[in-house]
């Protein structure tokens, strides 16, 4: 329930010695505990009583019995699991041990809220930890994707020559101080660029064409989008393999993957674009044509700033998704251990074909090691997509970071 | 925008004042912009027909030379024999398919509810970049994870899952039992896929939920019910068609999955077989992505044959759940004022 619910009742009567107030409340609603009403307003002898605080009706937060029969049964699965995991069974490996864990867990979970409340009130409590683990279990597991990448890639990055050497001189042993991944990160920064440079401009023009003109044309185009955005990465790769190498016959390149790239990433745009563009308000378009101008001046000076940090937002997280993307590169970019800074013309490199490379196809252990480097570095170009596209993000359409704000303001000073 | 108006006959106009007809006709700087964002459209359309075009005009050959064999070949020799075909390679895809969705879909479910209706107005917020940040994890990195932490790890697990839920077929083991014999198994990579689903099934199924009508949920607590009771009566049945197409949309994920099936998999045979956790196991995207440099002209017909059907299957599964998906907004209007 959403905080509209949270209620302002006048205190009940039982509520005035504080310590009655908790067995009191109904049965089956821990969370509907009362507040312990302020000292101020404790002493039931106070005269006045309009200076009394009413207390809040809480629906829904924890109590001391809830938590502690949380604690309880963890702590009591944990036990339990210990020695029928560890020592009566003989079962081996972590995964299971804690799989087994939150079952028994869940079971005395229940057995514990059903000696104390009736069976609705301990079904709705058994679902409600059930249903957190979910959102304990996504948090647990993005932290341990970066954080992993993030720890066996240190050893890596450390070394100097890993940022400004390319492999064209390390062998399949050579140890972490020959070479780096310099070509990698040259090829991924100019074929993002590229994709960006195809993609963005023909996503945004999309999304504009179903947002701003529609019709029949604009469903199925919606629809085709919408298949697109799911569409399977490594098929992207195929089209331009067919298309650009086999039929028209490019050689391997950094650009062949830019557009394998930027197919993948273009629908990503239009998709968030649309709905960005979807949400600017009406009024303003009317408002714009009302003052006689014509539709291309409304959009281009109403309707793109008013939505321009969503805009912002739905590129930098098509980038994001964009550099990552190797299956569709894997295929038309051809791949080089040596610094190729010209996309047009020959193999290049990039980082997830380094790390597939290094891992998939030789895997030996100081590749791996390369490869955790480039994991490493990857992890960070995303993260920081990703908290540059939040920040511009937060903003709702039409609403002024505070630097355009003090600007506006310093005009206005001025004039 | 230029407004003609054009005033009805005047002997209309003599008996009764008949609404304007407005005609608006757009000025030709509009017509020109106009003219530019529909053919963005149309080059939008174009790339998705070039590429089903590109890949029937150049697996083609492929077809032709198997026929209808190639959908019930389980053997891939496409440059020395017509003996190729995706009777294993499809069966596999949609298996791992499978796990990663009976994965995926009651935890990313239990996400979405738990943000949607349980979760702190501070955390949700968190939460949901969480989400976000989940799917933008690129699936290389996924796979490193997969390959290099998960395996170890779980290699007991299944284990003990041959050895005492062996007479489910599914967990049946024939290797010999070393606990090499179930690297690569089909259902390690699976879970590993998974992890790339539950952000789509979240944030999907989350907005659904949080579509659900304020007031049933309203008249749902009034009628006593508890919260859990009121999620099961009102959010769910609202969010039914979200939940279904959300997790289509997985499935097109899952079965488009390269990289981290392609790191984990170690590919022995060419025959399908639903023991999970035998290693050995193969997948459309694995094969293409292992064999494309290896093959010739004729195998990389077979290759494209594959990635066809893939596509086909995708699309299918796509287009269904966005019309799962917008079907099931319609629900939001259910709600009496």
């Amino acid at each position: 329930m959403t905080e509209s619910t949270e209620t302002r009742v006048p205190r009940p009567r039982a509520a005035r010695a504080p310590s009655t107030a908790e067995p009191s409340a109904p049965q089956g609603s821990e969370g509907r505990r009362v507040d312990a009403p302020p000292p101020a307003a404790a002493p039931s002898a106070d005269p006045s009583p309009e200076r009394r605080v009413e207390p809040r009706v809480r629906f829904n937060r924890t109590s001391s019995t809830g938590s502690a029969n949380f604690i309880g049964a963890a702590g009591a699965s944990l036990g339990l699991v210990w020695v029928i995991y560890e020592r009566v069974l003989p079962f081996s490996g972590v995964l299971g041990f804690w799989v087994t864990w939150y079952v028994l867990f869940l079971a005395l979970y229940l057995v514990m809220a059903r000696l104390q409340w009736d069976r609705l009130e301990a079904r709705n409590r058994l679902a409600a930890v059930a249903l957190g683990t979910g959102g304990v279990l996504v948090v647990l597991v993005v932290i341990e994707q970066v954080g992993y990448t993030l720890v066996k890639g240190s050893a890596a990055v450390t070394h100097s020559n890993f940022w400004t050497k390319s492999l064209a001189f390390a062998g399949p042993d050579s140890p972490m101080t020959v070479g780096g991944v310099l070509q990698a990160i040259v090829g991924s920064v100019e074929q993002l660029g590229l994709a960006t440079l195809v993609s963005v401009p023909l996503g945004v023009t999309a999304a504009l064409f179903l947002a701003e003109i529609g019709g029949g044309l604009a469903r199925v185009v919606r629809t085709i989008v919408e298949a697109m955005t799911a569409l399977p990465d490594l098929v992207a790769g195929l089209f331009v393999y067919v298309t650009l190498i086999l039929s028209l016959g490019l050689e391997k390149s950094g650009l062949c993957a830019a557009i394998a790239i930027g197919v993948t990433m273009m629908p990503i745009v239009a998709r968030a674009s649309e709905v960005v563009l979807r949400i600017v308000p009406g009024a303003l378009r009317e408002a714009s044509y009302a003052l006689g101008s014509s539709q291309w001046r409304t959009v281009w000076n109403v309707v793109l700033p008013t939505a321009r940090s969503g805009l912002a937002t739905a590129v930098v997280l098509a980038m994001a998704r964009g550099i990552g993307e190797t299956a569709p590169v894997l295929l038309v970019a051809g791949y080089t251990k040596e610094l190729n800074a010209d996309p047009f013309s020959g193999p290049q490199a990039s980082l997830p074909l380094f790390i597939y490379n290094a891992v998939h196809v030789l895997g030996t252990s100081a590749y791996v090691e390369r490869g955790f480097g480039a994991g490493f570095v990857l992890v960070v170009v995303v993260l920081a997509l990703f908290t540059i596209a939040r920040r511009i993000g937060g903003a709702a359409p039409g609403e002024l970071t505070k630097r355009q704000r003090r600007k506006l303001a310093r005009e206005a000073a001025e004039s | 925008m230029a407004v003609a108006l054009t005033p009805g006959s005047p002997h209309a106009l003599a008996e009764e004042d008949p609404p304007r007809i407005i005609v608006a006709r757009p000025s030709s700087s509009d017509r020109v912009f106009r003219g530019i964002l529909r053919s963005a459209g149309i080059v939008v359309l174009l790339i998705t027909v070039l590429i089903l075009v590109f890949l029937i005009l150049r697996s083609f050959s492929a077809f032709q030379r198997s026929g209808l064999a190639f959908f019930t070949t389980q053997a891939f020799f496409p440059e020395t024999s017509n003996q190729f075909g995706i009777a294993a390679l499809l069966p596999d895809s949609a298996l791992i398919a499978a796990i990663a969705l009976l994965v995926a879909v009651p935890v990313g479910v239990a996400t979405a509810i738990y943000i949607s209706e349980y979760a702190p107005h501070v955390l949700r917020r968190p939460l949901i970049a969480v989400i976000d940040l989940m799917a933008a994890i690129p699936s290389i990195v996924y796979a490193l994870w997969g390959l290099f932490f998960l395996m170890p790890r779980i290699l007991g697990t299944d284990q003990w899952l041959a050895h005492h839920l062996g007479f489910i077929p599914f967990f049946h083991f024939t290797k010999s039992d070393t606990i090499g014999s179930y690297v690569g198994a089909t259902f390690i990579a699976g879970l590993v896929v998974s992890l790339m689903v539950i952000p789509i099934v979240t944030s999907l199924s989350r907005q659904v939920f949080s579509q659900a009508p304020q007031g049933e949920r309203e008249a749902a607590y009034a009628l006593g019910s508890t919260r859990w009771g009121m999620i099961r009566t009102v959010v769910l049945p609202f969010g039914r068609a979200g939940i279904i197409g959300a997790s289509m949309l997985g499935l097109g994920r899952a079965l488009g999955e390269t990289i981290a099936v392609t790191f984990i998999l170690t590919p022995l045979t060419w025959t399908f077989s639903i023991h999970v956790l035998e290693g050995g196991g193969n997948s459309i995207t694995a094969e293409i992505a292992n064999y494309y440099t290896q093959y010739d002209n004729k195998g990389v017909a077979a290759l494209l044959a594959c990635g066809l059907v893939l596509f086909v299957a995708t699309l299918i599964v796509n287009s269904l759940a966005s019309i799962v998906v917008s079907r099931s907004r319609s629900g939001a209007l259910t709600e009496a004022d």
